[in-house]
Order: C-alpha cells, then sequence, then structure tokens
C-alpha cells in the first residue's frame, strides 16, 4: 500500500501504568508507532499484551481511572502532542479529529435512546449546522444502513449486532475525524457480519480517506485489513512489518508463535498450536526481552538485555535472535523436542545447549 | 404511538395480581387462625361467664363453624365488600378503615417522597465525590439508617424537637384547621415523616450512588465520550436516565416497608391512621379490623408493584412487548 503516506499519528515512547497499592504498574512500554493518512495500521497481540491500553490512552478513554500515561508523546498532525492537552481542549479532538470504535456494538449504545438521537448527539457536538435528520440518514445511508427514517427511530436492541456496528460507525464518523481507532471491532459479530464490517471500514478508507488503527488478536483480519501491522506483546512492540512482509517472513519468535496458532487448512490434522506458557504478569515483567521465558531460542543475552531494534525493510523486530536460521522452524523444533522451551514449569536445558546449534 | 401498548400491560398485570391477593387474604386468615386466643372471650371482656353464654357468642359471630367453612363465609362477605365489624370499637371495619386510611396515606407518601428527594440527592453526591468526604459522610448516614429503628428515632425526634426544644407538637395529627391549612398540617407531619422515612433515605441514596456509579462507567457512556459529546450533557443525556430505574424499582418496590414502619411510627406519635390502628387491634385481638388492615396493605403493595413496573415501562424501551 501507500507506505509513503503522510504521518497523521505518531506515537512516541508512549508508556502507560495504572496505580495500585504497591505501586505503579507498567501495562504499556515505551510504544511508538505511527499512522499515515489513508493508512490502515493493525496493532495485534494476545489479551493483556497492552494494544486496548495503548489505543485507550491515543483517545484518552481508559477503562478505570486508575491508569494513566507515564510517558512519551501522541503527536497529532496539525495538532502537536495530544498529551499536554487538557480534557476540555482534549474534547475537541474527540470524534472531530479521532473517532472510536469498539468491540462489543451491543453495549457502546445507549439503550434508551433511540439510534437517530445517537447519532445527531454525535452531530450536534460538532456544531453541525444543517439538517441533523438529513445529516443522521445519510451517514446511516454511507453505512450501508438505508430506510434511514424508518431506523433512526428504533432503540439499540430492535437492531442485530452488524446494525448496531454500523450505527457506531455512523455516530464515530459523524464529526468527520481523520483517524478511526477500531477496537476489535468485528471481534463480537457472526462471522459473515465479521467480514461485512471489514469491507465497509476499508470501503471508508477508500472512500473518505480515513486512516485505521485495526485493534485486534486476530492475524485473519489483519491480513484482510492492514498496510502495515505492529505486533505487542506484554506492553511492548517487538516487531513492525509491512503486512505482506510479516505473513511470508516474520522475524519475532512472538510472531511466528501467533501465525503458527491460526487456523489453516494444512494444519487440519495436527493438534491445535499455541505458544506454551502465559503472558507475564504485569507486576512481575521477565527482565532483558519479556519473551524470553517462552522462547525456545533464548539466550542468556534474551535474559539480561532488552533487545534493539533491528531494522526490517521498513519495520524492525525487537529479537536477538532475528537472523537466527532456525527461527522460521523454531515451534516446529520445540515441538519435536529438538529445542527447549524455555519457559517456566517445562525443564530447560541448559543456555549454552540453546546457544550453539 | 410507542406506549400504546401500556394501559393493556397494566390491565394485565392487575389480573395476575388478583390470585396474588386471594392467596394473600388466605394466608392472613389462616393465620390469624394459628394465633392463641380465643376471640369468644375477648369479646366479653375480662368478666366471669357461665360457659352457655360464651358458647351463644360463638354461636352469633359463627366461630363455632369449622375453618373452611369460616373461610368461605369470610370470602363471601369479602366479595360483597363486607370487611365484618369490630370487635372492640362496634363498628363498620370499613368505615373505620376509610376513616384511618386518608392519614395514614398522608404520612406515608410524605415520607415516600422527602426520602426520594433527600436519598436521590445523598446518592448523587456521594457518587460524585465518590471516596472523598461527602462520600463517606453519606454513607455513614445511609449505615445510620438501616441500623436505627423508626421507634427509637422517632422517641429521639419527639425528645429533641418537642419536649426540649418545644418546636413542634408531639404527636397526633391536628383536625383540619378551619383556616383553609394549605401547609397540610405540616408542624404535625414533621417528625413521624421523618422517622419514617429514614430508613427509606438509606435505601434510595444507597441504590442511586451504585446505580449513577455503574452507568458512568457504563460502555456506551465512554462511548459517548470519544464522540465529544459535553460531561454535562453525558450526564443529564445519558448517566441520569439510565441510572433512574433501578432507584425507582427500590422506591416503589419498598412501599411495603413503608407501610410495615408506619405501623413503628404512628403508634409512637399517636398518628391517627391504619398503623395505630394495626396495632389496637392486634393486642386487643379485633381480629376483622386485623384481617382487613392485612388485606388493605396486601393490595396497596400490590398496586405499588404494578405502579413501579409500569413506569419502569415507560423509562425502557427495551421491556415493550411485540
Amino acid at each position: 500500500m501507500d507506505t509513503s503516506a503522510t504521518g497523521l499519528l505518531d506515537v512516541r515512547d508512549l508508556s502507560v501504568a495504572v496505580r495500585s497499592r504497591r505501586g505503579p504498574i507498567g501495562l504499556v512500554d515505551r510504544v511508538s508507532l505511527s499512522i499515515g493518512r489513508g493508512e490502515i495500521v493493525g496493532l495485534v497481540g494476545e489479551s493483556g499484551c497492552g494494544k486496548s491500553m495503548t489505543a485507550a490512552a491515543i483517545g484518552r478513554l481508559f477503562p478505570t481511572t486508575a491508569a494513566r500515561i507515564t510517558g512519551g508523546e501522541v503527536m497529532l498532525e496539525g495538532t502537536g502532542d495530544l498529551t499536554n492537552l487538557s480534557d476540555r481542549q482534549f474534547r475537541k479532538i474527540r470524534g472531530a479529529r479521532i473517532g472510536m470504535i469498539f468491540q462489543d456494538p451491543s453495549t457502546y449504545l445507549d439503550p434508551l435512546m433511540t439510534i437517530g438521537r445517537q447519532v445527531g448527539e454525535a452531530l450536534q457536538a460538532h456544531g453541525y449546522e444543517g439538517s441533523r435528520e438529513d445529516r443522521v440518514a445519510e451517514l446511516l445511508a454511507m453505512m450501508g444502513l438505508p430506510d434511514a427514517a424508518q431506523l433512526s427511530t428504533r432503540y439499540p436492541h430492535e437492531l442485530s449486532g452488524g446494525q448496531r456496528q454500523r450505527v457506531l460507525i455512523a455516530a464515530a464518523l459523524a464529526g468527520e475525524p481523520d483517524l478511526l481507532i477500531a477496537d476489535e471491532p468485528s471481534t463480537a459479530l457472526d462471522v459473515t457480519v465479521q467480514a461485512e464490517i471489514l469491507v465497509l471500514l476499508r470501503e471508508l478508507r477508500d472512500d473518505l480517506g480515513l486512516s485505521i488503527l485495526m485493534i485486534t488478536h486476530d492475524l485473519g483480519v489483519v491480513a484482510q485489513m492492514c498496510d502495515r501491522v505492529y505486533v505487542m506483546y506484554a506492553g511492548r512492540v517487538v516487531e513492525e512489518r509491512d503486512v505482506y512482509e510479516i505473513f511470508k517472513d516474520p522475524r519475532h519468535p512472538y510472531t511466528l508463535g501467533l501465525l503458527a496458532g491460526t487456523l489453516s487448512p494444512e494444519v487440519r490434522d495436527q493438534e491445535l498450536f499455541a505458544i506454551p506458557g502465559r503472558v507475564p504478569d504485569p507486576r512481575a515483567m521477565p527482565e532483558g526481552c519479556r519473551f524470553h521465558p517462552r522462547c525456545p531460542l533464548a539466550v542468556q543475552e534474551c535474559r539480561e538485555k532488552e533487545p534493539p531494534k533491528q531494522p526490517l525493510g521498513e519495520g524492525f523486530s525487537a529479537c536477538w535472535k532475528y537472523d537466527d536460521p532456525r527461527l522460521p522452524r523454531a515451534w516446529q523444533l520445540a515441538e519435536e523436542h529438538v529445542l527447549p522451551v524455555g519457559f517456566e514449569g517445562i525443564p530447560a536445558t541448559s543456555d549454552d545447549e540453546v546457544s550453539e546449534p | 404511538m410507542r406506549h400504546s401498548w401500556i394501559p393493556l400491560f397494566a390491565l394485565k398485570r392487575l389480573l395476575f395480581a388478583i390470585p396474588l391477593v386471594l392467596g394473600v387474604v388466605i394466608i392472613n386468615f389462616l393465620l390469624i387462625q394459628l394465633a392463641p386466643g380465643d376471640p369468644a372471650t375477648v369479646l366479653v371482656g375480662d368478666f366471669p361467664v357461665p360457659e352457655e353464654y360464651l358458647d351463644r357468642i360463638r354461636a352469633e359471630y359463627g366461630l363455632d363453624k369449622s375453618i373452611p367453612e369460616q373461610l368461605i363465609a369470610y370470602l363471601g362477605q369479602l366479595f360483597q365488600g363486607n370487611l365484618g365489624v369490630s370487635f372492640s370499637k362496634r363498628q363498620d371495619v370499613l368505615t373505620l378503615l376509610l376513616e384511618r386510611m386518608p392519614a395514614t396515606l398522608k404520612l406515608t407518601l410524605s415520607a415516600m417522597v422527602l426520602a426520594t428527594i433527600v436519598g436521590v440527592l445523598l446518592g448523587v453526591v456521594a457518587a460524585k465525590y465518590r471516596g472523598r468526604a461527602p462520600d463517606t459522610a453519606s454513607q455513614v448516614t445511609t449505615l445510620l439508617g438501616f441500623s436505627v429503628p423508626e421507634f427509637w428515632l422517632g422517641q429521639i425526634l419527639i425528645l429533641l424537637f418537642a419536649v426540649t426544644l418545644g418546636w413542634l407538637p408531639l404527636g397526633g395529627d391536628a383536625p383540619v384547621r378551619g383556616d383553609g391549612d394549605v401547609l397540610f398540617n405540616l408542624d404535625y407531619l414533621v417528625l413521624p415523616a421523618v422517622a419514617l422515612s429514614f430508613r427509606y433515605v438509606a435505601l434510595i441514596a444507597r441504590m442511586t450512588r451504585s446505580s449513577l456509579l455503574e452507568v458512568s462507567s457504563a460502555d456506551f457512556v465512554a462511548a459517548t465520550r470519544s464522540r465529544g459529546v459535553s460531561e454535562s450533557l453525558i450526564l443529564r443525556r445519558h448517566t441520569l436516565k439510565n441510572a433512574a430505574p433501578p432507584v425507582i424499582t427500590v422506591i416503589g418496590y419498598n412501599f411495603g416497608f413503608i407501610l410495615a414502619g408506619s405501623v413503628m411510627v404512628e403508634t409512637v406519635f399517636g398518628w391517627p391512621g391504619i398503623g395505630r390502628l394495626l396495632y389496637e387491634s392486634i393486642t386487643s385481638r379485633d381480629y376483622p379490623v386485623m384481617t382487613a388492615i392485612l388485606l388493605i396493605i396486601s393490595v396497596t403493595v400490590v398496586l405499588a408493584n404494578v405502579l413501579t413496573d409500569i413506569v419502569h415501562a415507560l423509562l425502557d424501551p427495551r421491556l415493550e412487548r411485540k
């Protein structure tokens, strides 16, 4: 896709922590990502990896008041660093520059208010001056919801999941934002509806030049939608790649593990693959590379030093073993017990054995 | 016409309430049969009489018949609107109740309005200042409301405001004053209404607080915020509206507790309502009056519940049935 796009959003070294009785717990650690105009960028990882927290930090919509940004910048083209804005100033960004859609459309609409009023309210918030009713109808039609007059008087519970997600997108785009943050927008929907919503989002990008930050755990969604992808693990970005490259030639063992866990006809007769071990507890993050306790290629260096970002084309891999020849087959070798998996619970052979092939 | 289905809904709910009330009537009747003591001796009074005289009394009041026969006779009379005659006051029970009911309604409805205003205010303040001093103050008030019995609070209020300070009357309800008393005899009403509302204030405050906190962290509030809608509009249009139904349910469903509390409060304050009448009828084993009051209370509670459901249905479109 168009990788020469000018930067719309530029997140630099963003860190997020939640307060707790025992001091702050870091959930997002120096995450940097950029999104160009008209670009669809994926942010991928298992639940608890910090991808939703990153999105919440950008949109200043933390699920708890205990969470806050502890470092870094969120640069928005034409506005500057969003983290410096007061809540009052940030409200002018909401909906007008950055729109958000969410996972479960049934809980993100007010059950006691008609569809028309909820979309109209978003228009009103941005000082829309024409006939609100007409514009609501126009927006709903744009989302593939015809017969707006009739739909506007309905309540959210009278709509299907797919319709509700379309209404949410209409409301999010009422203020004509440049960037849409989509947090698992298709996860809670039926498979066919999922595909429809993804197609709609792609059309909106093509027609409106909308940029989309796609938060998802589903690599299938990434393959269908995204131009570039950031893979997050335990609060950090571990790999950033062009979408074609990441599927063709992934260079981080975690990314490889995620890909190996994706269903495909070739693996139907085998046992389903899952990366052994668990996502680390944010209160006790491993030293060095945070993935090392689960990694078949881990060596002493991985335990001690945070891996640098190794440049790969437009992106990078934050892995000490990113050019290890065994990397592409690492998980297969681990399953065949050729490589040990260094995660707690399964005895690993000594580090020396692992480091020397 | 969104609400055109409401009358039918109300009618259905009322029809379903009929067997419920009937069941309550039968249980009340049987409960009183289980209570110790012979009504005949109560009728005669504390006076030695020959056994034949007691038998005559029993026959006269139908007390010699079997319990099922008495029940059927009772239900038969009930359907004709005959609630019987008071043993102790020798008065028609229905007349007696109609005389006393307005005072109770005045007291309980005042207490309810007072409790709603104070309770909702306390709850909103507590939710707004969650975890800070006003919240703590409200929580302590709530705890007191749950733990202080009405009759004790009533006596303390009398001691303080009527005896020591002399600001308000000791008790009773003034007869309607000739000068067109627009204030509803407010001076007589204040203390009993406060005593009766305290527990209710606690209940409403607590529900308002938790409901507001729950709704303000709801997904749709976050989504509305993400569209740039101002906080004050979010509160007015979304949070308050969504927090209201559980509070209204608590207010309506607990009307029965206010009626129960009124027995204590009316007794302490000498308020001439059915609460005190119930207390008097229990001490004098005036069974017809007791059963009639229990019946009235059950019917009132059922009506309050039906009314609550209707209000709830008006507020929440999800309750609409196709």
